[in-house]
């Protein structure tokens, strides 16, 4: 539940990496589009995130400059939704769906399947920061189930050959 | 009854160029926005109230009464909020909507808009859903490019902007109050009400939150008139609805039909009944995950509508309707629901943060050979101090399928207690579905 903890002046990589000009500008583009500023914070995370790979604390401070909140405060913010990471993840990550209807067909068998190849347990990464596999609630893909999201791809009608597929095509 | 004549909502969404606005327009889309500009916002509001249209969210709350509620001389901006945060377990309708007829979307959000006077059109759209969110960020492009979103809409004198808004991943954004401070930027927490967003809502000001499944009914309202929507379904349960049909079913999938399709139809004539056609049907939860389980009895001759579900003591919902045959341990269906709302309490309350893990945990351990014979009452005295208690009706929506489904299989769980162990583990090899 707690979000990261924000240690201000230590260096440490690459979470001490600043935003590059492009992601801070379209982060002033996001503040332009609402009434309010503040509104402007989930939009920013997800541009840092997209950026670095997860929502770094030395990017959570930027953005909390460019909102006018404090970093505390874009913390609260970040450890609230699962979407966004708080650490490094893998390059791409998996996330099955095994709430009811995923369950029921399924997505049990195709968890222990993905452990089983991947060679790591759920909220693990590969040695080579291939993949990273999680679980997660219903998607809202429940017609197609078994399902998961790689990125911001939904892989449906899953059965072990078709995520078998999935996973060669993605280096 | 049950079957469309002819579909309403879903008519379009096998066009693969539907998505663009030249194809959509073709099809009719976006002919009924000068209409309901000539018409005025009152009309508007006055022609939704007598089609009946109710909210299709999960609420059922009659929208043209909704869209009364907002100022009519508003001295601050009014904004319209779209929930796009289709979370429910098992409800897969809007992304249809999103993903495939884009513009009948937008064409309804603008009339929303226009109803009650607003500034700006917010869609709130859940973060996993990148392709809807795609379709709808190139849509509003594709409209604003054609004047229909903008200044001086259509030269009406109203000014309105559209603004997408991504989520993050929290089911509780679903909560309209909670979507609203997810749209400020802050943590998805649903608010005390009253007051109710048409007095204080979006930073303060005016608005109206609707469904987008909701929304994209009014432009087929303003094209084809009241009486010809609320001909449609049953009385006070009227239109075309669409049911997301899951779990052990031949055939899942978006169906549309009338509001109050038998259930029978929409199961076997729809659906295909069964998958595995030599199992026996054992539980349905009939509107979301939120809705409480029925037994098979309690389905026969059950007609898949707002009032109908209300009084056998379940829901309609989000018409998520999810099937599960005999194969299936519902001690472990319980907690596999239980789990959910275990993980989406956001936190904010405490008969709520510690109920909805508290009913998990007993479950999980009953499922686990480890409970007790007191657990069930337990839970139900548990259950009993989440509902009503809570800011907002997640606690509830734990609560209330939890206790359906202790009740209405007690036998399952009674049989794990006494046993030790789930029964359909210690069956034989191979006897497990």
């Amino acid at each position: 539940m707690s979000g990261p903890l924000l240690r201000v002046g230590v260096r440490f990589a690459p979470s001490a990496r600043d935003l590059s000009a492009e992601a801070l500008g379209k982060i002033d583009e996001a503040i332009a589009r609402y009434p309010e500023k503040r509104s402007a914070l989930l939009p920013a995370l997800w541009i840092a995130q997209q950026e670095q790979g997860y929502c770094a604390p030395r990017a959570q401070e930027q953005i909390a400059q460019k909102i006018g909140v404090s970093p505390a405060f874009v913390a609260s913010v970040v450890s609230f939704y699962t979407m966004y990471h708080t650490q490094p993840v893998g390059r791409h990550v998996i996330d099955v769906c095994t709430t009811v209807s995923c369950w029921l067909r399924g997505s049990d068998a195709l968890v222990g399947h993905l452990e089983k190849t991947l060679g790591i347990r759920v909220g693990e990464t590969t040695a080579d920061g291939r993949f990273t596999l999680r679980t997660v609630e219903c998607l809202g893909s429940c017609g197609t189930a078994p399902m998961c999201q790689i990125g911001d791809d939904y892989h449906e009608d899953l059965t072990h050959d078709r995520i078998d597929a999935v996973l060669e095509g993605l280096r | 009854m049950g079957a469309l004549k002819e579909k309403v909502l879903t008519l379009n969404v096998s066009h693969a160029d539907q998505p663009a606005i030249d194809a959509a327009m073709k099809r009719g889309v976006w002919s009924r926005l000068p209409k309901a500009l000539s018409m005025g916002p009152d009309a508007l509001i006055e022609e939704i109230k007598k089609s009946g249209l109710r909210g299709r969210g999960g609420a059922g709350f009659p929208a043209g009464v909704k869209w009364s509620f907002m100022p009519k001389q508003p001295v601050k901006p009014s904004y319209l909020v779209v929930n796009a945060d289709e979370s429910e377990p098992g409800t897969f309708k809007d992304r249809l909507l999103m993903e495939r007829d884009p513009h009948l979307c937008l064409e309804g959000f603008l009339l929303g808009a226009w109803a009650i006077r607003a500034s700006a059109v917010f869609i709130y759209i859940r973060g996993e859903f990148v392709a809807g969110w795609k379709a709808l960020d190139r849509a509003i492009a594709e409209a604003r490019s054609k004047g229909f979103i903008g200044k001086n809409v259509l030269k009406s004198g109203w000014d309105v902007d559209v603004i997408l808004h991504r989520g993050a991943g929290a089911y509780i954004c679903g909560e309209e109050t909670a979507l609203m401070e997810s749209l400020e930027g802050k943590r998805g927490y649903p608010r005390l009400k009253p007051p109710f967003p048409a007095a204080h809502g979006v930073y303060g000001n005016p608005t109206t939150i609707n469904n987008v499944e909701t929304l994209a009914c009014v432009p087929h309202i303003v094209e084809r008139g009241a009486e010809w929507f609320a001909s449609i379904g049953r009385e006070k349960n009227t239109g075309p609805k669409l049911y997301c049909l899951s779990g052990h079913v031949k055939r899942p999938g978006v169906y549309e039909a009338e509001l109050g399709v038998p259930f029978e139809t929409l199961f076997e004539e729809m659906g295909g009944g069964l998958l595995d056609p030599s199992r026996r049907l054992q539980a349905v939860i009939p509107g979301g995950s939120s809705a409480a389980v029925m037994t098979p009895a309690e389905c026969a001759g059950l007609t898949m509508d707002f009032d109908s579900l209300a009084a056998k003591g379940s829901l309609l919902g989000s018409a998520g309707v999810m099937i599960m045959d005999d194969s299936v341990c519902m001690v472990r269906a319980c907690e596999r629901v239980l789990k959910f709302y275990a993980h989406e309490s956001c936190g904010q309350c405490t008969p709520c943060r510690i109920g909805a893990d508290w009913i998990h945990r007993i479950v999980a351990r009953i499922e686990a050979g480890g409970g007790t014979p007191e657990d069930p009452g337990t839970l139900m005295s548990v259950c009993d101090g989440m509902v009503g208690k809570t800011i907002c009706v997640f606690a509830d929506a734990a609560a209330i399928p939890a206790k359906s489904f202790v009740t209405k299989f007690r036998d399952a769980f009674d049989e794990h207690i006494m046993r030790r162990a789930c029964p359909l583990l210690l069956a034989p090899a191979g006897a497990r579905g």
